[in-house]
């Protein structure tokens, strides 16, 4: 994996980030550092409170909801940027790639404009420099037929292509950081590899930070170098990917990699089990008190119940009262399930 | 080591299309040009046997929701045949239809679409058995699916936006399971729930199938998931059925380019560990 260089400054620093409206707190205050150049995911849930976090970065939350604490990027504080700074930055120093590309392209505006716009808006490009600058964007991008492309309306191509325009958009201005929120999760599986081959090559070369979002551990896997799991709007592990993957501390991040398909647990026979998670996710309006998760966890103890595990500091961190201590569990490894 | 897929030969399916051909009119403008019908599926023959689990993968558009629709009797073929329990279920009479319908039961991918958001569970859950007209003892009975698919009776006074994605998908399997049908059809049935629950509904699935001897038709894009629940497997690609195996043959030899595809596609933990998940 790529080296972050160490003389840039970091490419994002949260602080105590909360996000909440009048009535609900979905992020419960986190930290984490994103260096230059960096790649880290973001793993959760529905309801853990991942997009928010990414939409609070990007200055997107949705009417009522509010972020507080502190995010340093490119030398401001984006917690308090107001609307105005955010649409300047949007796109030049972060850009973020949506899950669903065709909800986010505009369905009556052809494609080499609505890119060839960004850089427009951003640099000083004239109008023929910006749509060359495109073309040569969509070739970075493997795109069939850029020329053509240019004048197709988001309607008349694949998923797959759109999903590597909004990556070629995303990138337009060189950003620090690309934010991808569930990049492939709306593409057939056969085209995900594809896409998600274009978009580290793209982050690599332009040694830009990749905070990806997903609830898919092979995804990660394959793209990052450290991982934060979120539950309940708090991390509750964090680390290099390698060390919290092979062998996870907090039971959360154990047990979604218990309850992956691989093809060893197939290999068995038809009575193979997959392990689960018993229960849900909390409704963040009744979150259990002390841990979130000890209600699903076998470890549990009356301190889970009742006090909330911080998470611990250094590179290699679990909020859990009881971690996983290395070598303890001889099936903690990914993919082997007895 | 069970052989699912051998003893199975020798009982006759229970649910079978044979060599069905489903073309669609394009009367509104297509995308790609003016044609007048589009094959949706190519001389298709598939079939399940009775307790028996298979699947059906293919990438979007390979025709796998139109199969599903033709299996249940959402739709008619344009040519070939459905046979349920050895019988043509379009030739017969009513009674033959009836009994077909209630036999073969689907679940949807979206649990929040699939069931009514102004009725509660209980409502929902009755509903096959007014439709299909099913005498009996209808509270005993929701009570017993209930139990089943491990939810509590407080479930049945609540609506539908009370519960998480993966509870729903425990009540929209509790409702196909209403009619007490042989065949269970379930398309995409994980694939819009979160990872921990995911595992959960799989096996859900699978302990049905084992405990009331349920056949199960199980439909998705991920061969992985699909390997996992069921015996054999027949990959579909662009309307037809390129290759049908166990799901280990076809992790470790697939044969047609479809298959493939589709195993070059599966990413691991492993791989992305190792460095060679996108190479």
């Amino acid at each position: 994996m790529t080296k972050p260089q160490t003389n840039r400054p970091d490419a994002l620093e949260v602080q105590n980030l909360v996000v909440h409206n009048t009535v609900l707190t979905a992020v419960r205050g986190i930290d984490f550092t994103l260096p230059a150049g960096g790649r880290m995911g973001l793993v959760g849930e529905s309801g853990s409170g991942k997009t928010l976090t990414a939409l609070s970065l990007m200055g997107l939350l949705p009417m009522g909801w509010q972020a507080n604490g502190t995010v340093r990027h490119d030398g401001v504080d984006l917690i308090t940027q107001s609307d105005k700074a955010f649409s300047s930055r949007r796109g030049r120093t972060i850009s973020m790639v949506f899950q669903d590309p065709l909800s986010s392209l505009d369905p009556v505006r052809r494609i080499g404009f609505q890119v060839s716009s960004v850089i427009r808006r951003h640099t000083k490009a004239s109008k023929q420099e910006a749509e060359a600058q495109t073309l040569e964007l969509f070739r970075q991008m493997s795109l069939p037929r850029p020329e053509q492309l240019m004048r197709a309306y988001p309607h008349e191509i694949s998923g797959g292509q759109r999903q590597r325009v909004m990556i070629a958009m995303a990138l337009a201005c060189y950003p620090q950081l690309i934010i991808a929120d569930e990049p492939t999760t709306a593409l057939d599986v056969t085209v995900q590899k594809q896409v998600l081959r274009i978009l580290n090559n793209a982050v690599q070369e332009r040694g830009c930070a990749l905070m990806m979002i997903t609830h898919d551990l092979p995804i990660i896997a394959a793209m990052c170098d450290t991982v934060a799991v979120m539950y309940a709007g708090r991390i509750v592990e964090m680390g290099p990917v390698s060390e919290v993957f092979r062998a996870p501390r907090h039971h959360y991040t154990k047990g979604l990699l218990d309850s992956q398909p691989t093809m060893d647990n197939i290999a068995l026979d038809g009575s193979s089990r997959l392990a689960s998670i018993p229960g849900m996710v909390p409704p963040l309006h009744s979150l259990p008190r002390g841990c979130a998760f000890h209600p699903r966890c076998s470890a549990a103890s009356d301190r889970c119940r009742a006090e909330v595990p911080q998470l611990e500091t250094g590179q290699r961190r679990a909020a859990c009262w009881h971690p996983i201590e290395a070598g303890a569990d001889a099936t903690v490894q990914a993919g082997v399930t007895a | 080591m069970t052989r699912p897929f051998d003893e199975h030969h020798l009982t006759p399916p229970l649910l079978e299309m044979r060599q069905v051909t489903q073309t669609y009119l394009l009367n509104r403008k297509s995308l790609l040009g003016a044609r007048p019908s589009l094959t949706v599926l190519d001389n298709v023959s598939f079939d399940v046997r009775p307790g028996e689990a298979v699947g059906l993968v293919g990438e979007s558009g390979s025709g796998k929701t139109t199969l599903t629709r033709i299996l249940t009797g959402m739709e008619k073929p344009k040519q070939g045949h459905v046979f349920y329990n050895g019988a043509d279920v379009w030739a017969g009479d009513g009674e033959r239809w009836r009994n077909f319908r209630r036999s073969v039961q689907v679940v949807m991918q979206s649990p929040r679409s699939s069931l009514d958001p102004r009725m509660r569970i209980g409502l929902s859950l009755l509903e096959p058995l007014r439709a299909l007209k099913i005498e009996g003892d209808h509270v005993a009975r929701v009570h017993e699916v209930l139990d089943q698919v491990g939810m509590t009776r407080q479930a049945l006074e609540r609506y539908p936006h009370e519960f998480s994605g993966g509870q729903l998908q425990r009540i929209a399997i509790a409702r196909a399971l209403m009619p007490a049908p042989k065949v269970l059809i379930a398309d995409e049935p994980v694939s819009a729930l979160d990872v921990s629950i995911q595992a959960q509904v799989l096996n859900l699935l699978k302990d049905l199938v084992r405990e009331l001897g349920l056949s199960l038709v199980f439909i998705a894009h991920d061969l992985s998931v699909v390997a996992y629940t069921t015996s054999r497997v027949s990959v579909m690609s662009a309307g037809r059925i390129v290759e049908v195996g166990k799901p280990l043959d076809l992790f470790t030899k697939p044969q047609a380019e479809a298959t493939q595809n589709l195993v070059g596609a599966i990413l691991t933990v492993e791989a992305g560990l190792a460095g060679n998940a996108l190479a």
